[in-house]
C-alpha cells in the first residue's frame, strides 16, 4: 500500500482497541445514500517507476526555445544552491509556523527576508509574501482603500501601463467591494502615463493611484512627479516594482517628496524557476503608518524565556483564524517556500551582485535593440529611458512573426495586440542576463526572416 | 545569528552574479538609486551553512509526527517534487506557446478530469493559487450565479460557528453578510438553527464535512435540500477530503461548488506556510463562472482556455495559470494512488484517528465528542486538566515539542474549550501514535507533579517559550544595522 506503514498485524490491534471488526464499520456514520466507489475513469495506481517514464516522455515534448518573453515573468540564473536547500525536508515539509519554538528555520528565514524587502524598497515594513504579483496588487488596493482615511470614494487610479493581467486580477478580487478602478491612458509616443489624463482627477477624491515602475512597456514612469500629483490630492500610491530593477532604480520609499505608501509586486526574480507561471509569490511592503492594514503573515523578533533573541508571527489579529469576518482579508497561506528561495537568492547575490545582474539585463536589451535596428519594418514604439523590455512595432502581424520566430527556435516576445490594439502590431521584448551575444543574433535573424515572409505573403 | 551579522564589506558569492559591471548609464541619474540596499555581503559556503543550520531548526514531516489537526500533515512523496522539477517543466515561460507545453498540459488535463471524477463535480479549474483563494472564487461564483438572474436581494452567506475563519472572511470579501449558526450537541449543523437562518436573504452556505469538529456532517442531504429549496446554493470547503477520499462524493451529497486543498489531501508540500493550491470543482450550475484559466483538450492538442472562451467565467485570479509546480506534485502523487489508494488514504486516516482516539480516552483524557466516530481526526478537550492542574492547551503543546510531536492544533474549534485538534493522518506508523498516547500521558503526570514546570515548556529545542506579547508591542520586523 503506497505510503501507509501498516501491517496486518497493526490493523487487527488498532481494530480491537477501536471495539470494531473492520475497518468499514469506521464509516457508519455516512449514510448509505452516499457511500460511493471511485469512477472507471480514474486511472489506475502506478509505481514510481512507471510514473518517472511518463512524466520524462512528457517532458521531453516540452523542450524551451530560447526565451525572449519577460512581461511579468523573467528567466534568470539561478544559483544551484538555492533549491538544493528550499528542498531540504526541513523547509520544503513544514507548516505555516504556528509552534513558533518549533520554527525557528522558517521564521528567521522570513524575518531575514522581511528585512531585505526593506532594504531594496526602501519602505518599513514587509509582509512574510502573498501568492504572486497579481494579486498582490488587488490585495494593496484593499489596503489603501482601509487605510485611507481622508477619502470616501474608494476609487482607485489604475493606469493602462500596469501589467493587464494585474488589472484583470485585482477586478476579480475586489468586483465585489464595490471599489471603482479607474483607468488612466498613456502618452502613446513615450509610453509612460499621460500626465494630462490624470490631471482630469486633480481636486476629485481618488483613494489611490497604482503606479508600475518600470511599467508594462518596460518604460521608466516618472515616478516623482507622480507621487507628489498623488499626494497633493490626498491618494495614497501603490508603487509596482521588479526587485531585480530596484538594484538600479529608485527604491519606492524614496520616490517624490515622501515615498510611494505601500509597493508590490512579483517574486519570481528571486530565484524563481518559470514553471509556466508559478508558483512564485507576491511581495508588499509598506510605509509604518498602514502596517495594521497590511494582509497575510509577518514576522516579528522577540525573546524567548531566557531572553534570547527568537521569532515569531506577529500581529496575528488582523488575521482571519482570529477576526474570522472581520479579518484584513481571507489570506492563510503565503508563498513560505518560494520566500526561502528567494531569500537564498538574495544572500548569494548581495547588492552588488543584484546590481551587476541589472545592469547585464539593461544592457542586454540595449544591444537587442541594436540588432534590430537596422532589420527594414521592425522600430522600437517609444522613445525614453526603459530597463530590460522594450515594445517593438512591426510591419507584419505580429501573431505570425512570433510564430515563424517560435518555429526557428527562438520565443520573439509577447504580443501585446490583444491588450493594446491601438499600437497596431507590437510586440513585448525582453532581454535578461542569461542571453548571450549569439542568442541575440539568432533573434535579429529569426526577426529578419520572419518578417521576410510575411512581408511576401 | 542572522545572516547580515556575517557581512563584511567587499565579501560577495563570486560564481554567481555576471562577471562584469555593465554599463547602464543611459538610465538617467534621477531614475537611479542612490545607496545600495541592504542584502548579505557573505561567501556562498557562509550562506549554505547558514541556511543549512536554520532548516535544522525546524519541526516538519521529514523529521518528526506532525499531527496538526485540519492539516493534513501527511508524508509528501519525494517523486513527487523531483519529476515536478524536471528541467524542461521549469524553463517554460507562462506566456511560450501552448506547443511548448503539450506535456505539462497532458498533466494538467488529465489532473482537472480525476479531481471531478473524485469529488462528482462537473468540472474543475486548477486556477486558484490556495484554499482561501478557492474560496473566494466559489463564493463570487454563487454572487455572480444570483447576479446573473436578478437575484439581489440574496445577501447572506450561511456560517456554522466552528467553521475555517477563512469562511466568514471570505463571504465578507464577495460583499456578503455572514449569518452564524450554531452546532448541535452532537457535532452536527444544529437544523432549527439552520431553518432559522435560511430565507430569500440567502446566497448560500459554506460547510466542511467532516467538520472541523471531526465528525461527519449526517443530515447533509436533508441540509442540502432546504438550502436549494430556498434558491441558495452549497459550498464544500474541502479543507477535509482526506476522510472520505473514494468513499463519498461531495457531489452526491448536493454541494454546487468545492475546492480542494491540494496540499491537504493531494500531499503536496506545505513549505513552511505554502505554496499551496486550491483546485476549484462545480456542477451543473455554476460550471460556466469557474475562474480562468481552465485546460481543454481540442483533438490530440490541448490549449489554455481564457476570457475568450469562456465568456461567463468570474475572471482571473493570478498573472498567469496557478501555483502550476504544485499542481504536478499533487498529479503525481494521484497516480501513485490511483484508484485503488485513494480509497485507502480515507481508510487508514479514519483507522489512525480513531485508534489514537480510542487510546487517549482509555488513557483517561476527554474526547469532545465522544459518542461520535472520528473522521480523520478529532477533539480532546483539556478543560478538566485546565480546573484541576492549572495548565491549558497551550502548555501541553509546548511540552509536545520537547517530546518529539509537533502539536495537534490548539483553541480551534473555538466552540470547545482547551481544544486539541488531533489529525494523525494515514501515513503514521502505529508505533508513533503509541508514542504519542505515552507523551500525553507523561507530560499530565508532570503536570501532576510541578504545574510550573509545564508553563515553562519546551526546554529542549532552539528557544524556548517565546514572548508573544512583546512581540505585537514592541514591533520588531525587520533587522537594522547597530541597532
Amino acid at each position: 500500500m503506497p505510503f501507509i506503514p501498516h501491517t496486518e498485524q497493526d490493523i487487527r490491534d488498532m481494530l480491537n482497541a477501536i471495539g470494531v471488526a473492520e475497518i468499514a464499520t469506521l464509516f457508519d456514520e455516512i449514510p448509505a445514500s452516499l457511500h460511493s466507489s471511485l469512477p472507471a475513469s480514474v486511472p489506475s495506481q502506478v509505481t514510481e517507476m512507471e510514473i518517472t517514464r511518463l512524466l520524462h516522455e512528457r517532458a521531453s515534448r516540452d523542450v524551451q526555445p530560447a526565451c525572449f518573453i519577460g512581461a511579468g515573468a523573467y528567466d534568470h540564473h539561478i544559483p544551484a544552491v538555492v533549491w538544493e536547500l528550499t528542498t531540504r525536508g526541513e523547509f520544503y515539509s513544514a507548516y505555516t509556523p504556528y509552534q513558533a519554538e518549533a520554527s525557528q528555520g522558517t521564521l528567521q528565514v522570513a524575518y531575514e527576508y522581511q528585512t531585505m524587502m526593506v532594504g531594496l524598497t526602501g519602505l518599513d515594513v514587509s509582509n512574510a509574501s502573498l501568492y504572486d504579483g497579481a494579486s498582490a496588487l488587488a490585495e494593496a488596493v484593499l489596503m489603501a482603500v482601509r487605510g485611507n482615511r481622508k477619502s470616501s470614494a474608494r476609487r482607485v487610479l489604475m493606469p493602462a501601463t500596469v501589467h493587464p493581467a494585474y488589472r484583470r486580477v485585482t477586478e476579480t478580487i475586489v468586483r465585489n467591494q464595490s471599489i471603482q478602478l479607474e483607468a488612466v491612458d498613456y502618452e502613446k509616443r513615450s509610453g509612460k502615463l499621460n500626465r494630462a489624463a490624470l490631471e482630469r482627477w486633480s481636486g476629485e477624491d481618488v483613494t489611490a493611484l497604482v503606479i508600475q515602475q518600470p511599467n508594462f512597456f518596460g518604460c521608466l514612469e516618472e515616478v516623482h512627479e507622480l507621487v507628489d500629483w498623488a499626494h497633493a490630492n490626498g491618494a495614497l500610491v501603490i508603487a509596482v516594482v521588479n526587485p531585480i530593477a530596484l538594484a538600479l532604480l529608485t527604491p519606492p520609499g524614496e520616490w517624490g517628496q515622501s515615498g510611494a505608501d505601500i509597493a508590490c509586486g512579483e517574486g519570481q526574480p528571486l530565484g524563481i524557476p518559470l514553471s509556466s507561471g508559478g508558483p512564485y509569490f507576491g511581495f508588499m511592503v509598506c510605509k509604518n503608518a498602514y502596517v495594521r492594514q497590511m494582509p497575510g503573515r509577518i514576522v516579528g523578533r522577540t525573546v524567548d524565556a531566557e531572553g534570547r533573541p527568537g521569532y515569531t508571527l506577529t500581529l496575528q489579529p488582523r488575521e482571519q483564524h482570529i477576526r474570522r469576518s472581520k479579518a484584513t482579508s481571507n489570506i492563510c497561506t503565503n508563498q513560505g517556500l518560494m520566500v526561502t528561495a528567494a531569500t537564498l537568492y538574495m544572500s548569494l547575490l548581495g547588492a552588488v551582485g543584484l546590481e551587476r545582474v541589472a545592469a547585464a539585463c539593461h544592457a542586454n536589451i540595449r544591444s537587442l535593440l541594436d540588432a534590430v535596428a537596422g532589420i527594414e519594418g521592425v522600430r522600437p514604439a517609444f522613445a525614453g529611458p526603459l530597463f530590460h523590455e522594450a515594445v517593438l512595432q512591426l510591419d507584419a502581424p505580429a501573431r505570425q512573426v512570433l510564430e515563424r520566430m517560435a518555429g526557428t527556435g527562438v520565443l520573439g516576445g509577447y504580443d501585446l495586440s490583444q491588450s493594446y490594439p491601438e499600437l497596431g502590431q507590437a510586440i513585448l521584448v525582453c532581454a535578461t542576463e542569461k542571453r548571450t551575444d549569439e542568442d541575440t543574433a539568432a533573434y535579429a535573424r529569426a526577426m529578419q526572416k520572419a518578417l521576410r515572409v510575411a512581408q511576401r505573403a | 545569528m542572522l545572516i547580515f551579522e556575517h557581512n563584511r564589506e567587499g565579501r560577495r558569492a563570486y560564481a554567481q552574479a555576471p562577471r562584469q559591471q555593465m554599463e547602464h548609464t543611459d538610465i538617467p541619474a534621477s531614475y537611479r538609486r542612490r545607496a545600495r540596499a541592504l542584502l548579505p555581503e557573505v561567501s556562498e559556503l557562509q550562506v549554505v551553512r547558514h541556511y543549512t543550520r536554520l532548516s535544522q531548526k525546524n519541526f516538519s514531516i521529514d523529521t518528526q509526527p506532525y499531527p496538526l489537526g485540519s492539516c493534513t500533515m501527511k508524508y509528501n512523496p519525494r517523486a513527487c517534487n523531483t519529476l515536478a522539477m524536471l528541467p524542461e517543466f521549469l524553463a517554460r515561460h507562462p506566456y511560450a506557446p501552448d506547443r511548448f507545453g503539450q506535456g505539462l498540459l497532458a498533466c494538467l488535463w488529465e489532473l482537472q478530469e480525476l479531481l471531478a471524477a473524485v469529488t462528482g463535480m462537473q468540472g474543475v479549474s486548477l486556477a486558484p493559487m490556495a484554499g482561501a483563494q478557492g474560496e473566494l472564487a466559489g463564493v463570487a461564483m454563487i454572487r455572480a450565479y444570483h447576479e446573473a438572474r436578478g437575484a439581489h436581494e440574496r445577501t447572506e452567506i450561511i456560517v456554522p460557528d466552528a467553521a475555517h475563519g477563512t469562511n466568514p472572511a471570505t463571504a465578507v470579501m464577495c460583499g456578503y453578510q455572514v449569518r452564524e449558526i450554531a452546532t448541535a450537541a452532537d457535532g452536527d449543523v444544529d437544523m432549527a438553527a439552520l431553518k432559522g437562518a435560511l430565507g430569500p436573504q440567502t446566497a448560500g452556505i459554506m460547510l466542511t464535512n467532516p467538520s472541523t469538529v471531526g465528525v461527519f456532517e449526517r443530515r447533509i442531504e436533508e441540509i442540502a435540500g432546504l438550502v436549494h429549496e430556498v434558491g441558495g446554493l452549497l459550498y464544500y470547503d474541502g479543507a477535509n477530503l482526506n476522510a472520505i477520499l473514494g468513499k463519498a462524493r461531495p457531489g452526491d451529497m448536493g454541494f454546487d461548488v468545492i475546492h480542494l486543498n491540494l496540499h491537504k489531501t493531494f500531499s503536496t508540500p506545505h513549505g513552511g506556510g505554502g505554496p499551496g493550491a486550491g483546485a476549484l470543482g462545480a456542477g451543473k450550475r455554476l460550471y460556466e463562472f469557474m475562474p480562468i484559466p481552465i485546460v481543454a483538450r481540442e483533438g490530440a492538442q490541448y490549449r489554455w482556455h481564457t476570457e475568450a472562451d469562456r465568456p461567463q467565467s468570474i475572471g482571473r485570479l493570478s498573472t498567469f495559470g496557478g501555483n502550476i509546480g504544485v499542481l504536478l506534485r499533487a498529479y503525481v502523487y494521484a497516480r501513485l494512488l490511483g484508484r485503488e489508494g485513494m480509497p485507502r488514504v480515507a481508510e487508514f486516516a479514519t483507522l489512525n484517528a480513531n485508534y489514537l482516539m480510542a487510546r487517549l480516552r482509555a488513557a483517561g483524557f476527554q474526547i469532545a465528542y465522544p459518542q461520535r466516530r472520528a473522521s480523520h481526526e478529532f477533539i480532546v478537550s483539556l478543560k478538566r486538566e485546565a480546573k484541576e492542574l492549572g495548565v491549558t492547551a497551550m502548555d501541553f503543546a509546548k511540552r509536545l515539542l520537547d517530546y518529539g510531536f509537533h502539536a495537534p492544533t490548539t483553541y480551534f474549534p473555538l466552540l470547545v474549550a482547551e481544544a486539541l485538534l488531533i489529525e494523525p493522518t494515514e501515513t503514521e506508523a502505529k508505533e508513533d501514535l503509541d508514542g504519542f498516547v505515552a507523551a500525553m500521558c507523561r507530560i499530565r503526570d508532570e503536570a501532576r507533579e510541578d504545574m510550573a514546570f509545564l508553563k515553562n515548556a519546551p526546554y529542549k529545542l532552539a528557544v524556548r517559550r517565546l514572548d508573544e506579547v512583546r512581540a505585537a508591542r514592541d514591533l520588531n520586523l525587520s533587522w537594522k544595522s547597530g541597532v
